[in-house]
Order: C-alpha cells, then structure tokens, then sequence
C-alpha cells in the first residue's frame, strides 16, 4: 500500500477543499433527483400526477414501477461521467 | 421428450457451463479467492455482480409478490435498483480507493478499534444468514419443481448443491461463472415474457406490453391491458390492481430500507474492490444497474400478465361466467401445470361446496360474501397459490413449448445458485479473514485460513437450511428483512466513516449496535425469535404490529437510529485522531489509488 499517501501535498490538499465541495454539491442534486422520482412521483407526489393517464393508469403507476429506475440508470452515469471529468479538472485523477 | 427430462437437460448443461469455467479459472491464493486480484472489466464486473445480486428473490418471487398486490409491492423495484444510485454515489468509488478486502476492514481501520471490525463483522453475518435463508426458500422451490418432488426434499438436495458449488471456487472462479450465470438468468427471465407479451399485446417488449392495449378482441373491444387487469380482479372481490392500498409511511420506509440495504451488504460492496481503478468503481455500478434493470424492467410485466392469465384460466367464462371444472383441470392440457404444481405442495385446489368447479375469488371481501350466497360458493377454492411459484410456472400457465419451460428451470437455479455462493463468500470471508485472522488466531496460514472458510460456509449453509424449511415468508420478503439489517447497521458506518472526520470509534461502535439491536429485535417481536413461527410478541400486520411500522421496512427506522447515536456519542468524546482525518481525506480523492493490493 506504497501508493497510497496519508501525508497528500499542500497541493492536493488545497484543491482537495474544493474538489470535494462540488463532489458533494453533485451528490446533494443528484440525490434530491433520485428521492423526487421514487419517493415523490412513485409514491408521495402520486395523487398529483393522478391526471395524467399512461397506458391505462396514471403517471405515478409508471414512475413507481419503471420510470424510477430508468432516472436511476441516468444519475448513475450522469455522475460518473461528471467526477471522472472533474477528478481531471482538480488533478486528483490516478 | 417429456418435460421432465427436457428440464433436467437444460439445468444439466448449465451447470455443466458454469462447473467448466470454474475449474478452468479456479482460485489459487487467498487474494485470489477474495478479490479476484482485481482485474476486472467494470462491463464484466457489472454483469457478474448483476448475476450475484439478483437471486431467487429478483427472479423467482418479487414478480409473484408484485402480480398478487400489483402497485403497493412497486417498492420491491424501486427499493432494489435505488439503492444502487447510494452505492455509487456514497460509498463504492471510496471503498475502492481504501483498497482492502472487506467491509469490515474499512470499519475496523476507519474508527481505529478492532471491537468496530468485531461489531460489523457480526452485523454482516446475521445480515447475511437472513439473506440466505431466503435464498434456500427459493432454491427448495425451483429444485422441487424440476424435480417433481416435495419442497422440502427440494431444499435438502439444494442446499447439497449450493454448498458444493460454493466451496468449488473463490470470487474468480466465480466472476466468470457468474457472467454465464448471468446470460442464462436473463435469458431465461425475458424470453417467456417476450411470448407472453406478444400473446396478449402483441408488443415484443414486455416492459412496454404492460402499459398497451391487449389484443384480445371481443365484445369490449380492445382495452389497456392494466385496465382490463383492474376490471377482473376487482370484479373477484380482490383490491384493484394500480391503485396504492397501504399507507404510505409504510411504503416509502420500506423502499428505502431496500435502498439503504442494498448499499450496505457485504457480497455487493464486495464487488467493487474488484474494478482496477476509482473511476471504474463509478462506472462498474451503472453497468451493474443496467443488467439489473433488465430484468427489472421485465419483472412488472411478467408479474401483472401472470395474474390476467391465471384469473382467465380459473374464469375461463369470464368473471360472471362459470368457474373452470375439477374435471378440466385434472385433464386439458393447458391445466397440466396446476397438477406438477400440485407435487410440490406450494400450489392447491379444494372443491369445497361440492359442485365440480374450483371458484377463486377473495372470500374475505363484503361484497363478494353476497355473490357467493347467492351462489352457493364456501369460499375460495383456489386454497393455496404460493407467491414464490409464480415466475416459474409461467411459462407453463401461458402454454409455452417445452424448451422454454426448462430454460426458466434453469435460471431460476442459475439466480439462487450464484447468489447463495456470492453470500457464503461473503460469510466465510468474514469469519476466517475478519474474524479469525484479524482478531484470534493472526498467525493462521494460508492453509488455515481457506479451511476455516470453508467450515464457516458448511455452518452457514446448515442453519440456513434448517430455517428455510420453515421461512419466515415468501423469499422476496425474508430477502427484506436481510436489507433492513444491513441497512441499519453497515450503510450508516460506511457512510459516516467517509462523509464525516467526526464520527470517532466509539460512536460507530454504538451507532451500529444501536441499529442492530433495534432492528432485529423488531424483527423478531414480529417474525418470532430466531423466526421460529410461534414465538412473535406482535401480529406481523401493519396494524398489530408496533409501531405501525412492518417489520420488512424497520431498517429504515433502524438506520436513523444509528446515525443519531453515533452523532451524539461522538460528539460528547474525545475528537478522532489525526492519522484517521488523514485517512479520511485521502479516501476522498481517487488520486494515488493502489493497484492491487498485496495484503
């Protein structure tokens, strides 16, 4: 475990400040993202979304039951895309 | 060639693949046997752990649970693939950059105390122990029907078999198994549903069948298929099919136990110290998610076309017809899986009024109560349709050729199988590694440490076994109550260990004991102790129980309880040591990630 350095540089640990701050402001949206369709359209939020009609039920039905994991499958990917893209823009990248 | 052997063929060159890769990639050293020496493709990698997480209750019981409950039981799949967004985003690509084996050494190195690593060594074994006990449910369950023996004789010889797989290989062996496995299991899952869709929507795609209309011309003309599905069952006295009928504190708890769950169990987080680099780990859990959402786009579909088909098959008049006769189901051909199903003791039928046919309507229901006097009916006669059957004999129900029935054989033994070795990885890890290595006997060899394995799976496999033969329910839910237990105990340790500098030894020690104290003892108040049927405080109802709460969605509870305890616990010691910041801080940054690991 030679690699890995508990002692990082002032530099990483100057960038690391911010790096870590935009990592967690794309958790914190991703997140409310991921609470909205499941908890909110799938389940809380259902009665709102009661007029809207898909395929003989309502938009709420849909999300509970497929559109949820379909915005999941985007936030994952969404996410890695944009850290693996930030991880380079702060120089923390292996 | 009769079903039965067409069955044991397909099932037969299977295992024969997955034996084959096996040997042909088997593991040599301990590093080997755990992690694969972390080489691994993070698209090979997310089929692999696609395969090892979705087991007999991905595949063989929650369309069963969603076909009899429709809407309400949509937390299966939201719970269930959710979970994967908290992975990646909260915990895998940091586990990776840590670069250990375990879960528990994260814990123990993190809060700087091996009594850390002992408390989540023991949170993953009981988490993992209830996981498997659903597992063998499902095993007893596909092994007794491509048998054609009771289920219980199915349990017995599954377990045999599971632990002989399980033993045959480590996680490299297992990886590529487990690509094949994977290919089988989502074969065998979407090609019954791509016949049945096209039967009754003529949409090849069963994810998209489900929400179109059916192509059943007659007097009503055509209908959504959902509409059609809500008509019937209601009509039979039974809750509608899209409707939301639980509560929803319930509902949103239980969701997010699974969601919290699946990120804290040991097999899967397992996984993604197999990937090369932090980067992959991000990657590994979207392309885990994507062969997961395959089938779980399916699962709804599969579930509510079984229920229309059944509901027709016992009305075959319609709902306000004539019920199907005794003598049609002993002898037309479309019924023959009602008498297989029979053998196994998970499905029945009884005539109670005595007029030849077998009526199947909810007696419980008021207003059927009327339709039944008026017709002499006793009660439903349809008297036992185990959930855990469903997903199996659909093929059969829709009438499909005889290949296709022993293919679904064949995956459903394929999703149990890898799934159960994945676990009893995981458990035996934990007692020879964590355990026995790290803590009682550290100077084990090599030698020692594969055998104490080994033993510690035979215990595993062996009580798990005894508790499946009287489980705790259907294998979808004791799988539930395995998420709440991780959820509340492993998840907020991982968590707190990356997201906070705070959160000293102490307070995780606590937190996690908190968790699981609370949350198994609910579970027993209401399952019985050590799930012996019998011992329950509580009625294990929304309404008898407790707090209101099931005891399937108490690990959400559970998990808040430990981030509070663990929060205050350590806010009123002593402040985290500096080389933990540090390490904290350098978990955080995918920078200077060691490759593999030699440990």
């Amino acid at each position: 475990m030679a690699e890995q350095s508990t002692n990082p540089d002032a530099k990483v640990a100057r960038d690391g400040a911010g790096y870590w701050a935009a990592n967690i402001r794309m958790i914190i949206i991703s997140l409310v993202i991921w609470a909205l369709v499941s908890f909110g359209f799938g389940i809380l939020l259902r009665p709102l979304l009661a007029g809207i009609e898909v395929g003989g039920t309502d938009l709420g039905f849909w999300f509970a039951q497929q559109g949820s994991i379909l915005v999941f499958l985007a936030l994952i990917f969404f996410y890695a895309w944009r850290m693996n893209k930030l991880d380079k823009e702060y120089g923390v990248e292996e | 060639m009769d079903q039965f052997t067409l069955n044991l063929l397909f099932v037969g060159a299977s295992f024969a693949l997955y034996i084959g890769i096996a040997v042909w990639a088997r593991a040599g050293s301990t590093s080997e046997f755990y992690a694969a020496g972390r080489g691994v493709h993070p698209v090979t990698n997310g089929m692999a752990t696609a395969a090892d997480w979705m087991s007999a209750a991905s595949f063989i019981s929650m369309a069963g649970l969603i076909a009899f409950t429709g809407y309400d039981n949509s937390s299966f799949l939201m719970g269930w693939t959710g979970g994967y967004v908290l992975l990646a985003l909260l915990l895998a690509p940091y586990l990776r950059k840590f670069g250990k084996f375990t879960v528990s050494e994260f814990i123990g190195d993190r809060f700087y105390s091996p009594t850390a690593r002992m408390v989540a060594v023991i949170c993953l074994i009981i988490a993992s122990t209830t996981y498997v006990i659903g597992q063998m449910t499902g095993v007893g369950v596909a092994f007794g029907r491509f048998l054609e023996i009771s289920n219980t004789s199915g349990l017995l010889i599954g377990a045999c078999v599971v632990f002989a797989y399980a033993v045959f290989g480590g996680m490299k062996g297992v990886t590529y198994t487990q690509v094949a496995q994977y290919c089988v299991l989502i074969l065998a899952y979407t090609i019954p549903a791509v016949f049945i869709s096209l039967q009754l929507t003529g949409t090849p795609i069963p994810a998209l069948g489900l929400f179109s209309q059916t192509t059943a011309t007659g007097g009503e003309g055509s209908v959504y298929l959902l509409t059609k599905l809500d008509q019937i069952v209601t009509d039979l006295g039974f809750a509608s099919y899209t409707e939301a009928h639980k509560d929803n504190l319930n509902m949103v708890l239980f969701t997010l136990s699974l969601m919290i769950g699946t990120a804290g169990l040991p097999h899967v987080i397992m996984r993604f110290f197999t990937v090369p680099k932090v980067s992959d780990a991000r990657w590994s859990a979207g392309w885990t998610l994507v062969f997961i959402a395959l089938l779980y786009l399916t699962a709804p579909a599969v579930g509510a076309m079984a229920r229309l088909n059944i509901t027709e098959l016992m009305w075959p008049n319609g709902t306000n017809g004539e019920a199907v006769s005794v003598e049609t189901i002993q002898n037309a051909e479309e019924y023959n899986w009602m008498l297989t199903w029979q053998k196994t003791g998970l499905l029945d039928w009884e005539d109670k009024n005595g007029d030849g046919k077998i009526q199947y309507y909810n007696d419980a229901s008021d207003a059927m109560a009327e339709k039944a006097a008026a017709n002499g009916w006793e009660g439903n006669e349809l008297t036992n349709f185990n959930r855990d059957i469903l997903v199996l004999a659909n093929p059969e129900i829709a009438n499909l050729p005889g290949w296709v029935i022993g293919l679904v054989a064949a995956g459903g033994l394929a999703a149990a199988l890898s799934t159960a070795a994945g676990l009893l990885l995981a458990i035996s890890s934990a007692v020879s590694h964590d355990l026995l290595k790290g803590q009682l006997t550290p100077n084990m060899s090599e030698k020692g440490e594969l055998m104490s394995a080994r033993i510690a799976m035979a215990v595993a496999i062996g009580v798990a076994t005894l508790l499946g033969l009287n489980p705790p329910g259907f294998a979808a839910q004791t799988v539930a109550l395995a998420f709440g237990l991780a959820a509340a105990s492993i998840f907020p340790a991982l968590m707190m260990g990356i997201f906070s500098k705070r959160i000293n030894n102490v307070g995780a020690v606590s937190g996690m004991l908190a968790g699981l104290i609370f949350t198994l003892v609910y579970i027993f108040l209401h399952k019985g102790w050590l799930f012996i049927a019998g011992t329950n405080s509580f009625p294990d109802t929304v309404d008898g129980s407790l707090f209101g709460i099931q005891s399937t969605a108490i690990g959400a509870v559970g998990a808040v309880i430990n981030f509070a305890v663990a929060y205050v616990v350590s806010m009123s010691t002593k402040d985290t040591p500096q080389e933990i910041k540090d390490l904290v801080e350098s978990v955080r940054v995918p920078a200077g990630a060691g490759a593999a690991v030699d440990h």
